[in-house]
């Protein structure tokens, strides 16, 4: 790897490795590993939880599993109606939060000026990120549940979620958004584009593919959450579908902690088999944002 | 090579209205000043030619007259700056200021669309909507910045995968497409071939004819070239304005302009 030629005994070649050349490309050999170690821990959990998944789960996964209801005191049976549950609870809250952090991103990056104000709102949002699930519950509880007396439904539920995940999509949105030129804006300025033509025909095409991957974040966080939803709309048995947003229901991650802990007599892969259900929607429902930001990104211009 | 413009307008002539006139211009950076006082007149179909090193204050003074310094927070000017008789700080809509004067950038901005909407883009703002017009557009703008031939065959394509000098052509046959009365250029042949540059000149004093151009520059013979009258700033003094070619051969020239434009300093 490293050029240790000697120098020549002819005396100093402009082309031979001094002491320092040397010494360098060590010090760029090891930071280069230690790099790669790191990379390589990091991506350990991941390889090994899948892992155990994938092992001790696999035997309970059927087509049954995913379409049954769940029997005999949730000792057996199926997941469909935690699995349909937490899909309504993930579309309600991103149908909810979308709209809401985009166009708060949208204001803060293309339109806002810096003052104290808006200084004030982003700093809102950073430590709205940081407050812990539990708290969010309990807000949910306070302003949907009650409050608004949306009931312990979806729709509560879900809005404790869609706050909850906010931040992350008006961060992850101005982010993309602020990284588009700032040439491009003031070139469609020039030519006398309003503000909003310049986002609609210049900012947005170049930033939706960030944009979408805040998105995709926001689904495997909202699909995972347990805290904020056992409170406000997820019910410990509930073997119905739902018939509108004002319904409890079950959901994937609160029935992975039932099972697991709250009751006796589970069959031990039943429970592996639910995370396996949870993680498997979280990557179907991925892949499918990732593939529309391939396609997105495909005509990506710059 | 050098040979004086063919049809230099004679600044005294009362024919010749005033496209632009600035009074005093001063504009600051905070507490930086970037240009002070400086005043001058832009005749119609004419091409203002601005010189001077870098620092001294010739793009800030573009990006006043076409009111760019809403863009920068830290940017403030005083003095008066009319554009056709009308006062640049009493224009309510600046869009339809905008509107009017096309700008070209040092670095070529080719917007990430195709060649064909590029060009297409500001007359699309302006509410045309038929393919027919806006083809007819496209090729039009596109022809006049010398680029049609090159491109005609891939409008489609992406604009930024031109070369640099097409994509300074892209983005001057893009301010043709605004139809403006005012051209600003910015140092346009930076980033740019000698080869190309001499096409880009050759497009320009076609324009002339039509609109008005302003052109900062820091290569002095191409103001020689191109420019009827020039100005030349120096640290953001506006030291002298005057016909191009008594910038070059006056006498009684300011000692700064000869050292300046005979490559003494600068």
């Amino acid at each position: 790897m490293s050029a240790e030629a000697p120098a020549p005994s002819g005396g100093p070649s402009m082309f031979a490795a001094t002491a320092r050349n040397i010494q360098n490309q060590r010090v760029m050999t090891a930071v280069k590993s230690l790099f790669l170690g790191m990379t390589l821990l990091l991506s350990t959990p991941v390889v090994v939880i899948l892992g155990v998944l994938l092992y001790k789960g696999l035997p309970a996964i059927s087509w049954e599993f995913l379409t049954a209801d769940p029997i005999n005191g949730m000792t057996a049976g199926g997941v469909f109606p935690a699995l349909f549950g937490t899909v309504c609870i993930v579309i309600v809250a991103l149908v909810a939060s979308v709209p809401v952090g985009v166009a708060a991103a949208l204001y803060l990056s293309e339109y806002a000026s810096d003052n104290w104000f808006t200084r004030l709102i982003n700093l809102a949002i950073i430590n709205l990120a940081g407050v812990p699930s539990i708290v969010h519950a309990l807000f949910g509880v306070g302003a949907f549940v009650l409050f608004f007396g949306f009931g312990t439904s979806i729709l509560a539920a879900s809005l404790t979620l869609a706050v909850m995940t906010l931040p992350v999509v008006i961060v992850s949105t101005r982010e993309s958004l602020q990284a588009v030129p700032m040439a491009f804006r003031e070139a469609c300025w020039n030519m006398g584009a309003t503000r909003w033509q310049t986002i609609r025909k210049v900012v947005l095409p170049n930033a939706i593919s960030g944009i979408l991957t805040g998105i995709i974040l926001e689904v495997s966080r909202t699909a995972g959450e347990t805290a904020p939803i056992m409170f406000t709309g997820a019910a410990f048995f509930l073997p119905f579908l739902p018939q509108s947003v004002y319904d409890q229901t079950m959901a994937l991650s609160l029935h992975l902690f039932v099972v697991s802990t709250q009751v006796p007599g589970v069959p031990d892969e039943l429970p592996y088999g639910v995370a396996l259900v949870l993680i498997g929607m979280v990557l179907v429902m991925n892949s499918v944002s990732i593939a529309f930001r391939v396609y997105l990104r495909r005509r990506k211009k710059w | 090579m050098v040979s004086p413009p063919p049809d230099s307008p004679n600044p005294g002539d009362p024919q010749r209205a005033v496209k632009l006139s600035v009074r005093d211009l001063t504009i600051r950076y905070g507490e930086t000043t970037a240009l002070a006082g400086a005043s001058f007149d832009v005749l119609e179909n004419e091409i203002f030619g601005i010189i001077g090193p870098a620092n001294s204050g010739k793009t800030s003074l573009l990006r006043v007259l076409n009111r760019m310094d809403t863009f920068n927070a830290g940017m403030s000017w005083q003095g008066q700056v009319h554009f056709d008789g009308q006062d640049l700080r009493t224009w309510r809509n600046l869009y339809a200021l905008r509107r009017r004067i096309g700008v070209v950038f040092p670095l070529p901005v080719g917007l990430p669309m195709s060649i064909y909407e590029n060009v297409a883009l500001s007359p699309r703002l302006r509410g045309i909507k038929s393919k027919a017009e806006l083809d007819v557009i496209v090729e039009r703008c596109l022809t006049r910045a010398a680029l049609w031939d090159e491109v005609k065959d891939r409008l489609s394509q992406l604009g930024s995968m031109l070369s640099g000098g097409q994509q300074q052509r892209l983005t001057i046959a893009r301010a043709l497409s605004q139809e403006p009365e005012l051209l600003l250029l910015d140092e346009f042949s930076i980033a740019v071939d000698p080869v190309t540059t001499m096409k880009i000149e050759d497009v320009l004093r076609g324009l002339k004819s039509e609109m008005t151009i302003v052109l900062v520059t820091n290569l002095v013979q191409q103001a020689r070239r191109l420019a009827d009258r020039t100005a030349f700033l120096l640290m953001g003094e506006c030291v002298e304005v005057g016909d191009t070619e008594d910038l070059f051969t006056s006498d009684d020239r300011d000692p700064r302009t000869r050292d300046y434009v005979e490559g003494r300093f600068g």
